[in-house]
């Protein structure tokens, strides 16, 4: 078939097609790019247009063909057709508009755009079309306009939808087109109507004047008489599609209509008449004929009022939903979330059939069906929506079950009527998706079960049953253990039984036993177990019976080789074992949650979180980073007025002890630096317990000493005289606490900061500093920012060097990156470089962190360090 | 307005693709590969839409070929349906019950009949018979030119024999 069938081009197509394998394709591609190559450099003339060919294929496949730019270039310079043609084949293919080498064709298209021979000019316009750049629209639009009213219809057309292109690179160009493109309405060869019509479209959506000249009657009479005239045009067998003439044009005029319309009660007047005669009319058995009522209906939700109007297009949605063909259900779903602002009370008649489209065997449709009924829930039918939705969940498939719970969730918390339904509702979904529930969502739920002290017994009851059926559900573990920590006694009790319970017997050993199971249960991370610890720890002093048994369990842990399940069990051990007189007091039930503070945190901002990693610079002389005594100073508060918790304090425990899934590398946003393990040793544990304090010798007492500020060797000072067994457990822990830990006050010379990393929603900056009398060593502070509106949990740096440098990380300052730069992680790195002075530091790096659920890794290496470090 | 059509055969292989929104070298490969996963696993009697970063891609199985357009959220799904129908017809008519070789050896001439269909992913012609004889016309001008030169290259030999 013609010239292109020539062996040479066929021949590569064939024995790329006989490969067998990747690497032999590859190398049948390697031999064919180099002979190309090879003609290039000769500028052999008579293949050019094969090995463009060739190449177009080979690009095709995936494979750079970078080097013959410059061909298709030389290709659309020479003079003979069939050579531009390849050419701007070529052109459009391998090149794209953000490319220098675009420039240069700029002079051949303006050549070209000018030519004789109209299939030349119309080659030059179809790429102009498809790759301009803003620089060779403003160079070329002269041109185009001018074609606009080229004797031939076919080069008319084409320089409409040049136009376009333009129009959308330099906006300001648009009022230029106006009345060429007013010209084109009255056309009446369909290419260029069509073509016409939709630049107009695209002119009113940058220009206001043109919209508003293209509204006054003139024109707007014009249009709607085009669609009277194509709507009752008799056969046509040329634009014939399925008994209709010309589907396209239909709808091209319909937008155009609804651009019009849109926001304009004497415009939308004006076509009420025809929309009505085209959504009656026009027959919906094909496909066709629906795209036009698809439009059509469209056309009628967006202009202005018109009661009659709106009723027939609900009912086409209404035909449509019900229809068998998935397409024509998809495309009603999506209107009807459109119709839903218009006329909310139709769009309702539609719930039951459209929660059967949220069971649908397509994705696609499950997907839009689910966003409506989230639309469509309010008060008074959240309770039947969720009843369905939950039991649906049930026989989901895996992949709809994150979306799903999302949703439910997310309606549950906005219209509950009230808690124990909440409850109630949570609960189902964590029983039965648990594992798809994002972590503020269950954070949520125990903040609410802590604040609805009636439910209570009731609440840890339910999740007792329900955990013993879905131990798998981490999330659903996690709040059960939480709860039987919290409320234990409640459960063996039975206290604030409601009267809608089944009654219900639980020992003090079958409590443990959910909490052990949980601890070794295989499904089960380092937040769950470290969370059981907890629990735990509060069940041995609720529970004074099985306190031997629950010490068992935990020093079991003992020898765990993660970092946080080592230490809690080693610390709760001693307390357990040690010091029954403070147990407890130190395991007392949590504050109530504050509910406000809680939804500001999860509202994005994290100022707990904020304040403590942005300031972790700041070290006091005594060496204690200012930030960690927050939480000190809160507990104080506690101490001095005996009052209730404040609000910030309880969001601080939250944190806390939520807050426990960290990598083994890294500390909780409330602590700060390495160098003070010791102090995060005493934080984390007073952090747990939170006492109201009643008795005066408490350990909480003694800490008031620091209250003015003291250094905490102060604290020690403060404790080792008192007579109390805690202020013994306080230096049994602190054991090994190096008080004043060396700290660089003095910075030697100054080194600029860098910009290690940048990507389009990470920023990673290194601030330097040498430690005094070491000019081997550099201590780098690495900050973070996330720039993306979406929060990173689980966030890890990692760092590698070359041999000649040594690397020292510091734990982070945490591992959730808040959005939008609100907040940052900061982690410091020690590197001692063996050849100070003769090579400067690299580094590589390598972030992982997980956005939505979905593990991220980005990788750099940093070369710009400021030299002599 | 389509941001690219894609021809995928259903064992992966690209058959055709044309961008009318920047995407660089890297960006095209890795959609081509995400949606080929997402499409050529999708069941017969599954709605012909999918949704992907906030686009909409309307895909039609023809024999052994896949032809996706992907478009914006607003436009109408079922006229994109037409207009994959609509070029699927062309081309049939132009190569005379089109199969998916014809596309592979003649990839080019695919390429051209797209190009007298859309510009700028915008719908140009909606007469199968007008882009037929436009491409009809522009082969015979290849045509006359390969002629012209084979007829130079033979007085050439001949002169020179």
């Amino acid at each position: 078939m013609g010239r292109w069938r020539s062996p040479f081009f066929a021949d590569m197509i064939r024995s790329i097609r006989a490969c067998k394998t990747a690497a032999e394709e590859r190398a049948v591609v390697r031999k064919e790019c180099a002979a190309i190559r090879a003609a290039i450099n000769e500028n052999d003339q008579d293949y050019r247009h094969r090995n463009l060919a060739k190449l177009m294929f080979i690009h095709m496949l995936g494979y750079p063909t970078h080097f013959g730019q410059m061909e298709c270039l030389k290709s659309i310079a020479s003079a003979g057709f069939p050579e531009k043609r390849i050419g701007y084949l070529g052109l459009m293919l391998l090149l794209d508009e953000r490319q220098e080498v675009l420039m240069l064709v700029t002079n051949s298209l303006k050549q070209d755009l000018n030519h004789t021979n109209q299939y030349i000019v119309g080659l030059a316009l179809c790429a102009l079309g498809n790759i301009c750049s803003a620089e060779m629209a403003r160079d070329l639009a002269p041109e185009v306009e001018r074609l606009l009213q080229f004797r031939d219809p076919n080069i008319r057309k084409k320089a409409a939808l040049c136009s376009i292109r333009i129009i959308k690179k330099v906006p300001d160009l648009a009022e230029n087109f106006i009345n060429p493109a007013a010209a084109l309405l009255k056309e009446k060869h369909h290419g260029v109507l069509i073509t016409g019509i939709q630049l107009v479209t695209d002119i009113c959506k940058v220009s206001t004047e043109a919209l508003e000249f293209f509204r006054k009657p003139k024109c707007l009479d014009g249009l709607v008489k085009t669609l009277r005239d194509v709507v009752n045009s008799p056969y046509a067998p040329e634009y014939d599609i399925a008994g209709i003439t010309d589907p396209f044009l239909h709808i091209r005029l319909l937008k155009l209509l609804h651009v019009l319309g849109q926001g304009d009660a004497d415009a939308s007047d004006c076509m009420n008449d025809i929309l009505a005669q085209v959504a009656t009319k026009t027959e919906s058995n094909k496909n066709a004929g629906n795209a036009i009522l698809y439009e059509c209906v469209e056309t009628i939700m967006s202009i202005e009022d018109n009661g009659g109007l709106r009723v027939l297009a609900i009912n086409i949605l209404g035909r449509f939903l019900s229809n068998r063909d998935n397409n024509i259900r998809y495309v009603a779903l999506n209107m009807l979330m459109k119709a839903i602002t218009v006329d909310a009370q139709a769009v309702q008649r539609h719930r039951a059939t459209i929660l059967e489209c949220v069971k649908d065997l397509d994705a696609s449709i499950r997907k839009r069906a689910l966003e409506l009924v989230y639309l469509l829930v309010n008060e008074s039918n959240v309770k039947p929506l969720t009843k369905e939705l939950i039991d649906y969940l049930e026989i989901s498939d895996q992949e709809f079950k994150g979306d799903l719970t999302a949703k439910i969730c997310s309606m549950v918390e906005k219209f509950s009527p009230d808690k124990i339904w909440y409850i109630d509702q949570m609960l189902k979904v964590l029983s039965e998706a648990g594992n798809f529930v994002k972590d503020e969502v269950w954070h949520a739920l125990i903040v609410v079960i802590s604040n609805a002290s009636d439910l209570h017994g009731y609440t840890v009851r339910a999740l007792y049953r329900a955990v013993q059926t879905s131990i798998e559900q981490e999330s659903l573990v996690r709040v059960a253990i939480w709860c039987i920590g919290e409320y234990g006694d409640m459960l063996v009790n039975n206290v604030g039984v409601l009267n809608i319970e089944d009654p219900i017997t639980v020992t003090e050993s079958d409590a443990v036993d959910v909490v052990e199971i949980a601890i070794k249960h295989h499904s089960s991370d380092i937040t769950t177990k470290a969370m059981a610890m907890v629990a735990l720890l509060k069940l041995s002093s609720r529970f004074p019976s099985c306190s031997e048994r629950i010490r068992d369990i935990i020093v079991q842990n003992k020898g765990s080789l993660v970092l946080e399940l080592q230490q809690r069990s080693i610390e709760f051990n001693s307390i357990v074992e040690k010091h029954q007189n403070i147990r407890s007091t130190l395991v007392e039930r949590m504050p109530v949650l504050d509910e406000a503070t809680f939804s500001g945190r999860r509202a994005g901002s994290l100022p707990a979180t904020v304040s403590t990693s942005s300031g972790t610079s700041l070290n006091l002389p005594n060496g204690v980073a200012k930030p960690a005594a927050a939480p000190l100073v809160d507990l104080l508060d506690l101490s001095s007025d005996d009052a209730p918790v404040p609000s910030s304090s309880g969001n601080d425990f939250l944190q806390d002890l939520l807050g426990v899934d960290v990598s083994p590398a890294s500390v909780q946003p409330g602590t700060s630096q390495a160098p003070k393990a010791g102090t995060d040793v005493l934080l984390d544990l007073l952090s747990i317990g939170s006492p109201p304090v009643q008795n005066n010798s408490t350990p909480s007492d003694i800490l008031s000493s620091s209250q003015d500020n003291k250094s905490s060797v102060a604290i020690l000072d403060g404790l080792s005289p008192a007579p109390s067994g805690g202020a013994a457990s306080m230096i049994d822990l602190l054991d090994g606490f190096v008080p004043n830990s060396p700290k660089p006050e003095d910075n030697g010379p100054a080194y600029p900061s860098i910009v290690a990393f940048e990507s389009s929603s990470l920023i990673l900056t290194f601030n330097f500093s040498k430690p005094p009398g070491n000019p081997q060593t550099t201590l780098i502070q690495a900050t973070f920012t996330n720039l993306s509106p979406n929060v990173y949990t689980d966030f890890v740096f990692q760092a590698a060097v070359p041999k000649f440098l040594q690397l020292h990380l510091d734990p982070a300052s945490g591992n959730t990156l808040p959005a939008s730069g609100n907040g940052s992680i900061t982690q410091t790195l020690r590197v001692t470089n063996s050849q100070h002075g003769k090579k400067p530091l690299v580094m590589r790096t390598r972030i992982a962190y997980k956005l939505n659920n979905r593990d991220v890794l980005e990788e750099g290496q940093i070369n710009n360090f400021p030299r002599d470090l | 307005m389509i941001h690219f059509v894609l021809l995928i055969s259903r064992q992966g292989k690209v058959r055709l693709t044309k961008w009318y929104s920047p995407y660089t070298q890297k960006e095209r490969s890795k959609v081509i590969r995400e949606l080929s996963g997402v499409i050529l696993t999708r069941g017969p009697k599954l709605c012909n839409f999918v949704e992907w970063r906030g686009y909409k891609v309307v895909y039609k199985r023809y024999a052994s070929l896949y032809f996706c357009m992907c478009v914006d959220q607003e436009d109408n799904e079922l006229e994109i349906l037409e207009i994959i129908h609509h070029y699927v017809e062309i081309l049939d008519r132009y190569f005379g019950s089109v199969c998916e070789l014809d596309l592979i050896f003649n990839f080019h001439k695919a390429y051209y009949i797209l190009d007298e269909i859309l510009i700028a992913g915008e719908l140009q012609e909606s007469s199968k018979k007008t882009v037929a004889r436009l491409i009809a016309a522009q082969d015979s001008l290849v045509e006359t030119a390969k002629e012209q030169a084979s007829s130079i290259s033979n007085i050439i030999a001949q002169a020179t024999k």
